[in-house]
């Protein structure tokens, strides 16, 4: 089918008018709010950092300056590699697959509960539960989290009432805080997209299980979560980007000596005033995630199509 | 493979909350018997058979599996094979693995497995699709697959919740037969829920007829068809024409019933009714249509009526006749084609007759709702 005839019939199937919003809103959405933000970006970081005046002038030439001190730092530093930057980066990365494992373990026996008991009522308030921190914004939620595993904090006071510690425990240097805060933050987009896909699930498949003689572990690995398949790598993929890009929340609950890469690269733009090495920064984060996630797509054999369903 | 064992079920109640769903349920089946449970959708036919699979223990009363109370054991512990009425193939894998489910839960090998999955295929005449997916197979193959996979464990008990309801009348009506073979072939016991007449009677050594909750009869199927024993089995199982009113008189096995519209009629009184239909009470009298027939003459009798007829249907091998009925329904009468042109009698009186022998007296009950 040719492309006019195809955009024929979609203008037939919907009407001119509907057709037209479709396609203007995606048309807005794909191009103008993704693709060339993200290109100007990207052109940006290919530029030299130069005062305003010398923009657009004979010095405004490309260069790979702000990739090479990614990897190798500045120019005449004493390591030959980008030590710090690159560690941080290969921990922001670390830690974002951390709170995704701890999101999926969490989440899959909670959305598998809701997606498989077929009560109306109860079922309901809890989802209705898990949606409530949402209303709560960000850094509201993240100093909450301070209070709470804060020195003299709920867990502190509870832990050292009953006897169990002696000293308090500094969670936020230990990083639990940031871990616990992120995960939270991020558990309704792993359980969501599970649960989605485990309500749909006939409720026969694993009875027939059953009657074969599958005990519950073999029945999850087997039925289960084969089906949710879809559904865990969508709720996976959500968890790891945001939680790699996310900026309140470690610098909020992050340990004095931890740092999240994306707080490298908003001191770039921001104090720093370089938006061509925080652009940089954020495009090679941003490819690294991609990758990340389109490998464990291929590992665990879920296709791209799938995620949408 | 293992010969059947009987399932026997004491006094079984069972109960979700105050709804009653299984009322006193006593049931006897015997090894090798292909059993069913025939009721109108709702009755609680599921529910027995859930109870005997090990989903659902019963309120009260136990069930027995070749003789072993199985009050506490989970179905899969349990020696039973339950077949879904939506077969519930798993959708991702593989035919063989399906079929073969039972093995790898018990840790058999890939190769012992895929070895006794050709075996089955070769046995469901599926040949060669062990390596397709469910959703590749047609609906008379899956139901095939469905088959193999319950009777890959080797169970004593195969159990069948309406597997057939889901396929076309033509396929539904081989399977029936196929059915039949398999469950001959391997000689273990078959339960069987339907909600269809034609599957229970067709297949079956013997079937329960369920209402409400409630067991009415255990019986071979011409039993229950010839001698139902409350006028819901009456109603419920093959098509029947029934009048109601009161005993007038008893004469040995035959009552005479003076019915409401109908005047005087005679029938036998069914074997559940013998000892207790008294003359006066409540009674329903039934006439099969296929026990009908045209009277060659006009006289009245107690096993004729004339009535006007409303219309008549030819369906091939039979015609059938409906006469104005008492009660707001039509009386039925089928006649079997043997070839002769018949004149159309509609919208002219016509007296049936029919042998009292083959028509039954009940006392008053409920009936099967259409």
């Amino acid at each position: 089918m040719s492309a006019v005839q195809i955009l024929r019939n979609f203008f037939e199937k919907n009407g001119i008018g509907l057709g037209t919003f479709l396609l203007v809103a995606v048309f807005i959405w794909v191009v103008i709010l993704i693709i060339l933000p993200q290109l100007s970006m990207l052109d940006f970081s290919f530029r030299h950092h130069l005062p305003p005046p010398e923009m657009g002038g004979p010095k405004d030439t490309y260069t790979i300056e702000h990739y090479k001190y990614l990897v190798l730092g500045a120019p005449g530093a004493d390591t030959s590699y980008n030590v710090v930057d690159l560690g941080v980066f290969g921990r922001t990365l670390i830690a974002a697959v951390f709170v995704t494992i701890l999101d999926l373990i969490l989440c899959y026996p909670l959305a598998y509960y809701l997606g498989q008991s077929k009560g109306g009522g109860f079922i309901r308030v809890l989802v209705l539960l898990l949606i409530i921190p949402y209303w709560i914004n960000e850094i509201l939620r993240a100093f909450a989290f301070r209070i709470i595993f804060g020195d003299s904090g709920l867990i502190n006071e509870v832990l050292l009432t009953f006897g169990l510690i002696n000293d308090p425990i500094d969670f936020i240097r230990a990083n639990v805080a940031l871990y616990a805060g992120l995960g939270y933050a991020y558990i309704l987009l792993m359980i969501f997209p599970i649960y989605n896909v485990i309500e749909s699930l006939d409720r026969n498949q694993i009875e027939a299980a059953r009657d074969m003689g599958a005990p519950w572990w073999r029945i999850h690995w087997r039925v289960v979560i084969p089906y949710a398949k879809p559904g865990i790598s969508s709720g996976c993929t959500m968890v790891f980007m945001l939680s790699a890009g996310a900026l309140a929340a470690p610098q909020i609950l992050g340990g004095p000596s931890s740092l999240w890469f994306t707080q490298i690269i908003y001191q770039w733009f921001n104090q720093g005033g370089n938006w061509p090495r925080g652009a940089a920064f954020a495009i090679v984060l941003l490819l690294t995630c991609i990758i990340i996630v389109l490998s464990m797509m291929r590992l665990f054999k879920v296709k791209i199509g799938d995620i949408g369903k | 493979m293992s010969r059947g064992v009987e399932v026997n079920l004491d006094n079984v109640w069972i109960r979700f909350g105050d709804f009653v769903a299984v009322r006193e349920a006593n049931v006897s089946i015997k090894g090798g018997e292909f059993f069913s449970f025939l009721g109108p959708s709702g009755c609680g036919k599921t529910t027995i058979l859930r109870a005997v699979s090990g989903f659902l223990e019963p309120s009260e009363g136990t069930v027995k599996i070749g003789g072993r109370d199985m009050a506490g054991i989970g179905p899969n512990k349990r020696p039973t094979a339950l077949i879904f009425q939506n077969l519930a193939l798993f959708p991702l894998m593989k035919v063989w693995e399906n079929i073969t489910f039972s093995l790898e839960v018990q840790g058999f090998s890939k190769v012992d497995r895929r070895k006794r999955a050709d075996e089955l295929l070769e046995m469901i005449a599926l040949p060669d699709q062990g390596d397709k997916l469910p959703s590749e197979l047609s609906g008379g193959q899956k139901q095939r697959v469905a088959i193999a996979r319950a009777l890959c464990a080797e169970p004593d008990v195969l159990l069948l919740d309406e597997p057939l309801s889901a396929l076309d009348l033509k396929l539904r009506q081989h399977m029936r037969t196929e059915l039949r073979e398999i469950q001959q072939r391997v000689g273990i016991t078959f339960i069987y829920i339907t909600h269809d007449q034609g599957e229970a009677l067709t297949m079956s050594d013997n079937v329960a007829v369920m209402r409400a909750g409630v067991i009415d009869q255990i019986a071979d199927g011409q039993t229950v068809y010839d001698d139902p024993a409350t006028p819901f089995v009456a109603s419920f199982v093959g098509e029947n024409n029934v009048f109601r009113g009161t005993v007038k008189s008893i004469d040995g096995e035959f009552a005479i019933v003076d019915t409401n519209r109908s005047g005087e009629l005679a029938a036998r009184i069914a074997t559940s009714a013998k000892s207790n239909l008294k003359v006066g009470d409540a009674a329903m009298m039934f006439v099969r249509p296929e026990a009908c027939n045209i009277a060659p003459d006009d006289a009245p009798g107690k096993n004729r009526l004339t009535a006007m007829v409303k219309h008549e249907e030819f369906e091939g091998q039979i015609y059938n006749v409906f006469l104005e009925g008492s009660e707001g329904k039509e009386i039925k009468m089928s006649l079997v084609n043997i070839g002769q042109n018949r004149q159309s009698a509609e919208g002219k009186d016509l007296t049936l007759e029919y042998a009292p022998e083959h028509a039954v007296v009940l006392p008053a009950g409920e009936l099967a709702s259409e």
